[in-house]
């Protein structure tokens, strides 16, 4: 599965960001166009792909002293898998896009490098500086930044407005919060004689990340900023657990077991559920297959509103040439430009990374005819980082673990968390400062 | 003079062996000593270089519960994938050995699930499983019964797993099972007709003692794929829920490129090279014994 970028740009764009020029300046040193390659994940469905490769072609054609190769890589995971790799065998790409999670990781492996270190005019640093902070927070350490957000997202509530009429709910109004969404969902169920499910939230593959946005909503954060310490066991994110198993346990209106991240889109669009949570960055996908009418909400609330951010940020790698970095720069903030940004959000769900993004004629068009594109954006005010560690793949796998036991039953949540931070503490022993 | 020759034949075996040697030496010996070593050491912290520790990276092992619920997961995964694809595949070459209307398309469709890369294969059996919309649920619910998380219930999952491990794995084996037994001679069946043994009498007494060497193969086969193909786990599963699938292989990719701890990922694979060295010792020379070669 890899995508291999032809050479002679193919397509022309007319569309020209006039804050490029400068960067573009500087690349042009010698004759032999720079040769960049780029590793990215895509972690939901659509052809996102396509979208890719047809942005770095336009980039291409203004840019001819720039080859991109961007490499299709699998999911966040796997990405990492590749990048890490290709590193270690000496073949660093100067780029990717990875799980904005993995900076600390990335750090420890000291494979990259931070943004501040190339920014040089005023210019650059504005637009170091035109991100939306929530989007900033898992990409800086120590007032540095290492990541720029790009495929970004939050989670949000899809729901089924022709199931919430059958069932005798007012189709226009998501639920706001635990106890509304629990009963709504019991309803649904009921009144399809069990037929179709109340909602369904996610345990497979990212459970931490659902799980997290349960205890931000009992206004409870699950990480320290420096990344060192967990506070999984703490009666607030208990008792966030014990909401989410309750769901199946006591309402009825979520099935027992894991619930498969892979295939939830299907479920919804199959109408086997009324709500669901999921990324942002499905949005697209099921706007284009839904065959019924959908609504998407910002995520009910116990004491406050909240989702974790998610998805992957642009990284910059060590061990690659000067010309290389400034190239790559001149890259990423093409493709993080407000045009850019939208078009990208547009065509994915994902967010606008920018708020200059959102005050483009395309993105503002857009949001005015299709509502839902702007509730990530306007749940990012009551967003949080997501959970990003050292160690962090074991942080998360500990967690993940937590959930799915408490979730099956093999565990009370309480036992499950308790195990949890136990095994996370013995991660982080050695990074305590 | 002889001697001279003797020494030449000798040269020209080794030359003979050399390419083999070098290959095998760059691509197994080597990173299997390498892989010993660094079971030896602890990733360094915060950039420092790897230090050594000798075998407390088994101590930790041993310890380890996720460790231990893996390795039983991955014994549960073989007992439940080899006899059975092997008693199927047994299976399957009979009936398309035979003559049965249609029997190139039946071997076809058995054969199918083989060209199939796992990822593809799984990636369809995810579909069969999801518990709203999927295939069997959809069957059970025809038949009046409740559905199953079939990969979200942990009491399940593994078992989940291994029917379309099977299901993948059956058709490969069946034609190793089919070109043995068009190599065994008719003769053997027309004397036995004449003496008038009976079909279940041949099959034992003839037909299976003649497999043997094919037996012994697929069996080993089988055990390398129980432990090497993991492809299926990425698809469905990763290991979940709380570790319920998760196999040693899989394992030790988490521990080596999702928690960067090369030295215990190395240190697991130490542990299954020595499981399977064993067992594959002790398969070839016990069965070896029973295994009667044309």
């Amino acid at each position: 599965m890899r995508f291999l970028k032809p050479n002679v740009p193919m397509r022309f764009s007319l569309v020209a960001a006039g804050l490029l020029s400068a960067g573009q300046a500087l690349a042009q040193t010698g004759d032999e166009p720079v040769e960049l390659t780029m590793y990215y994940p895509v972690a939901v469905g659509g052809a996102l792909t396509d979208v890719v490769d047809d942005l770095v072609e336009d980039f291409e054609a203004e840019h001819p002293d720039i080859d991109v190769e961007a490499i299709y890589a699998g999911n966040y995971d796997d990405t990492r898998v590749r990048a890490m790799s290709a590193i270690e065998a000496g073949d660093a790409p100067q780029l990717s896009v990875m799980f904005s999670i993995d900076l600390f990781d990335l750090i420890e492996q000291d494979a990259i490098v931070a943004f501040d270190d190339l920014v040089e005019t005023e210019e650059e640093q504005a637009w170091l500086d035109s991100f939306y902070p929530g989007l900033m927070e898992n990409g800086q350490l120590d007032g540095q930044t290492y990541g720029i957000p790009f495929q970004r997202s939050t989670i949000v509530l899809y729901w089924n407005k022709d199931a919430f009429e059958v069932a005798g709910l007012d189709p226009e109004q998501p639920p706001e919060t635990w106890e509304e969404m629990a009963e709504m969902g019991a309803a649904v169920r009921e009144a399809s004689g069990g037929e179709q499910w109340g909602v369904m939230v996610p345990s497979t593959g990212y459970p931490y990340w659902m799980f997290q946005a349960f205890a931000f909503q009992n206004g409870h954060r699950l990480m320290s900023e420096d990344g060192t310490e967990v506070y999984f066991d703490d009666p607030a994110a208990v008792e966030a657990l014990e909401y989410w198993v309750s769901l199946a346990d006591e309402h009825a209106a979520m099935p027992d077991g894991t619930i498969e991240w892979g295939t939830l889109r299907q479920n919804f669009l199959e109408q086997s559920t009324a709500m669901i949570w999921h990324s942002t960055g499905n949005l697209t996908a099921v706007r284009n297959d839904a065959d019924f009418d959908f609504g998407v909400a910002m995520l009910p609330m116990k004491t406050q509103r909240g989702s974790p951010t998610g998805g992957g940020n642009f990284y910059l790698f060590k061990d690659t040439t000067e010309e290389e970095q400034q190239a790559a720069m001149t890259f990423i903030r093409w493709m993080t430009s407000p045009e850019r940004a939208a078009a990208w959000s547009i065509e994915t769900g994902y967010m606008g990374v920018s708020p200059e993004a959102y005050e483009t004629e395309a993105l503002q068009r857009y949001v005015e005819e299709f509502p839902p594109a702007a509730v990530a954006r306007d749940q990012l005010e009551h967003g949080t980082a997501e959970l990003a560690t050292y160690q962090g793949g074991r942080v998360r796998r500990a967690l993940d673990n937590a959930v799915q036991a408490a979730l099956t039953g093999q565990m009370t949540p309480e036992e499950a968390l308790t195990q949890a931070q136990r095994e996370a503490d013995a991660a982080l022993r050695r990074y305590a400062r | 003079m002889i001697q001279n020759a003797d020494r030449r034949m000798q040269i020209y075996g080794a030359l003979l062996l050399l390419p083999a040697a070098v290959l095998l030496a760059t691509f197994a010996y080597l990173p299997t000593v390498a892989t010993l070593v660094n079971s030896l050491f602890l990733p360094g912290f915060r950039g420092e270089p790897a230090t050594f520790v000798g075998l407390e990276n088994y101590q930790l092992l041993i310890e380890d519960d996720t460790f231990w619920q893996v390795a039983r997961n991955n014994l549960l995964y073989a007992l439940g994938t080899i006899p059975t694809s092997i008693a199927l595949a047994l299976g399957m070459a009979l009936l398309v050995n035979a003559r049965l209307p249609g029997r190139g398309f039946v071997r076809m469709a058995y054969f199918t699930p083989t060209i199939l890369p796992m990822i593809a294969a799984a990636n369809i059996w995810m579909f069969f499983y999801a518990p709203q919309i999927g295939l069997f649920n959809a069957l059970l619910g025809w038949l009046g019964l409740p559905g199953v998380n079939w990969l979200g219930d942990p009491g399940v999952a593994l078992g989940s797993v291994i029917v379309m491990t099977v299901w993948k794995e059956a058709g490969f084996f069946m034609i190793f099972y089919l070109a043995a037994l068009q190599s065994i001679p008719p003769e053997l069946e027309e004397a036995s007709n004449l003496e008038g043994t009976s079909r279940w009498s041949f099959f034992w007494r003839v037909t299976f003692p003649l497999l043997m060497p094919t037996t012994l193969f697929v069996l080993i086969n089988a055990l390398i794929n129980a432990v090497r193909v993991v492809d299926h786990l990425f698809i469905l599963t990763k290991g979940g829920p709380n570790n319920a699938t998760n196999l040693l292989l899989y394992y030790v990719y988490e521990n080596a490129f999702s928690f960067f701890d090369r030295t215990y990922a190395a240190t697991i694979t130490v542990v299954i090279l020595l499981v399977l060295a064993v067992v594959a010792t002790v398969k070839f020379t016990v069965l070896d014994r029973r295994t009667h070669y044309q």
